[in-house]
């Protein structure tokens, strides 16, 4: 049973073939005979087993709907009532939300069921999971490599088979790379798309909540209930409510997939750039035409990204101050060194780089030289993509310039680290719908993932396209050694 | 532009967050680095093009301004670090 697709297991429940609470103690276990993993941050099964017990007696009174009694486990960005909210960082550790993030609230409504919280890189910077206070995540492909990140435990405990779904979020590639590394699919919707009501905010014109699962349909199927306005959410878009999965069967004949030079440029392995062309050609295998498009600025995308995000968050965490919840210093002299103390002693390394830095870039004198400016260059490469669709349906191409790095190869450079977001970061900024899915292993065995970019509100065409993909190859049902 | 030592202290101060010497030269040579990355960005020619805060140009929702939370002071305190009587606790700023 934890190799069933939510859809799967959706009909299962449904037929009584197996329980909501039978489902829930079967991942509870794997999840607690996994723990080397490091994926979850917090279990408590007594909250799980009541919520799958609420979702049986839904069924049992033939209400319930595809997702009622299907496990998933959150992101420890979303804020929940009954699990602690650490969002990675020592600052939080231990705080209890008195409100759950819409993401969570709407996923409960429908019936899901929590299995706990998942690991990430503190207040999600990061792209290796290796910036969480509470320590590494293990990729379950490799144990010597990283999982990706931010969104690391939600990769992996997705592709540990440890839940067959989970929440993550994307704000430079968070959702994206961590699906590549970890071997299944990743969706980001267009920004607007996801609440972002109890999400911990890094980059507020960034910061989107997708899903991490093992196939476009199941991914369809959780986007149903997940996304949608939220009047308390100020960016949230007004839009008609949709079925994300009315195009999965539409196939892909003549649609127009574009492939960005500049994704295939020096800075691409060999290993990862084959897999893409394999699938590149399996795509026009089945009626898909291939144009070259161009994106001649989205090489700026990571100058323009470590200028915005910093800010964005350098304002954002503000509000960690000792004060009214989080971590305070035990010893300091008044009230600013108290503050300053308590940050100092409650942040990791990386997000007080990125604090420093935005604090710099928004300072008086520094401000139109570095903010003004990386916003301008953000629309030039927004209008690339504008450009892009014209000449094509779909833009595709890698998630990250390599698999999977080892544990700790990147960790004394930031600089190296930022450059995996090399492909991710440009539909970031554009805000645009990208998804990651399986397609293929390097020589060493580590998962390469293919990525996909639609126009904005287009994820149902994305959905399609990887669907189509995903009947055609079995790279997504693949699972790691030792965790069949 | 070269950032100094000094900057670095200066932006740490305005941030709160306190920093030891070997560390505000720690992160002065790290931010070098990103700084390097960023100038790139700042010979492209932007003469004339709208600087861009929201990827949908959206424009920011107005509601009503009445009360929509309930008040529940207990749940919102129950993280504070230090409190007393339902208030928050600071160390003293007035003598």
């Amino acid at each position: 049973m934890h190799l069933a697709s939510v859809a799967a297991l959706g009909r299962a429940l449904a037929s009584r073939e197996i329980s909501a609470v039978e489902l829930a103690r079967l991942h509870l276990s794997r999840i607690q005979s996994h723990p080397d993993l490091n994926a979850f941050l917090d279990l408590r099964p007594e909250v799980t087993l009541a919520q799958a017990r609420a979702a049986d007696a839904r069924i049992a009174r033939g209400e319930a709907g595809p997702l009622t009694g299907v496990p998933i486990a959150h992101k420890d960005i979303f804020v929940t009532r009954d699990f602690c909210s650490t969002a990675g960082s020592r600052m939080l550790r231990g705080y209890m939300s008195p409100f759950d993030a819409t993401v969570v609230e709407r996923l409960g409504h429908a019936g899901m069921v929590t299995l706990g919280k998942l690991n990430c890189d503190e207040f999600a910077m990061g792209s290796s999971n290796e910036n969480s206070y509470y320590g590494n995540v293990l990729n379950p492909w490799d144990k010597a490599a990283v999982p990706g990140g931010s969104s690391g435990g939600s990769a992996a405990a997705v592709a540990a088979r440890l839940t067959p779904a989970a929440t993550a979020t994307d704000t430079g590639g968070s959702i994206r790379e961590p699906a590549a590394f970890s071997g299944i699919t990743g969706i980001k919707p267009t920004y607007g798309r996801a609440s972002r009501w109890g999400m911990i905010a890094f980059a507020s014109s960034l910061d989107q909540a997708g899903v991490l699962t093992r196939s476009a349909e199941d991914a369809a199927l959780i986007f149903n209930a997940m996304l949608g306005f939220d009047p308390k959410d100020s960016t949230s878009l007004e839009r008609p409510p949709e079925d994300f999965a009315r195009e999965l069967d539409g196939g892909v004949k003549g649609l127009r997939v574009g492939v960005p030079r500049e994704f295939f440029g020096p800075g691409l392995h060999a290993d990862v750039e084959r897999a893409i062309r394999a699938a590149l050609a399996e795509l026009e295998q089945l009626g898909a035409q291939l144009v070259e498009v161009g994106l001649p600025n989205a090489g700026l995308g990571i100058a323009v990204y470590y200028v915005l995000a910093p800010a964005e968050c350098s304002s954002n965490l503000s509000r960690f101050d000792g004060v009214r919840y989080g971590y305070r210093a035990e010893q300091y002299q008044d009230l600013i060194d108290m503050m300053s103390r308590t940050r100092a002693e409650g942040f990791g390394s990386e997000t007080k780089r990125r604090i420093l830095v935005g604090t710099y870039v928004l300072s008086h004198g520094y401000y139109d030289a570095y903010y003004i400016k990386a916003q301008q260059v953000r629309r030039l490469i927004a209008r690339d993509f504008e450009q892009a669709f014209q000449t094509c349906d779909v833009i595709v191409g890698p998630v990250a310039p390599s698999v999977a790095f080892d544990l700790g190869e990147k960790t004394a450079d930031p600089v190296a680290m930022y450059l995996s977001d090399l492909y991710t970061v440009p539909g970031s900024l554009a805000g645009l719908p990208g998804m990651s899915v399986p397609c293929g292993f390097s020589p060493s065995g580590r998962p390469v993932g293919l990525q996909l970019m639609a126009n904005h509100f287009q994820e149902a065409a994305l959905l399609r396209v990887a669907h189509r993909y995903q009947q055609a190859t079995d790279w997504h049902q693949r699972v790691p050694p030792g965790f069949e | 532009m070269a950032l100094t030592l000094d900057d670095v202290k200066r932006i740490a101060l305005l941030s709160r967050l306190s920093v030891t010497d070997e560390e505000a030269g720690q992160v002065l040579e790290q931010l070098g680095g990103l700084f390097t990355l960023i100038e790139q960005m700042r010979s492209v020619d932007t003469a004339g093009i709208e600087p861009m805060s929201h990827p949908l140009g959206g424009v920011q929702r107005l509601r009503e301004d009445v009360v929509t939370e309930r008040d529940d002071r207990a749940a919102n305190m129950r993280n504070a670090p230090a409190q007393q009587d339902g208030l928050f606790l600071v160390p003293k700023v007035l003598e």
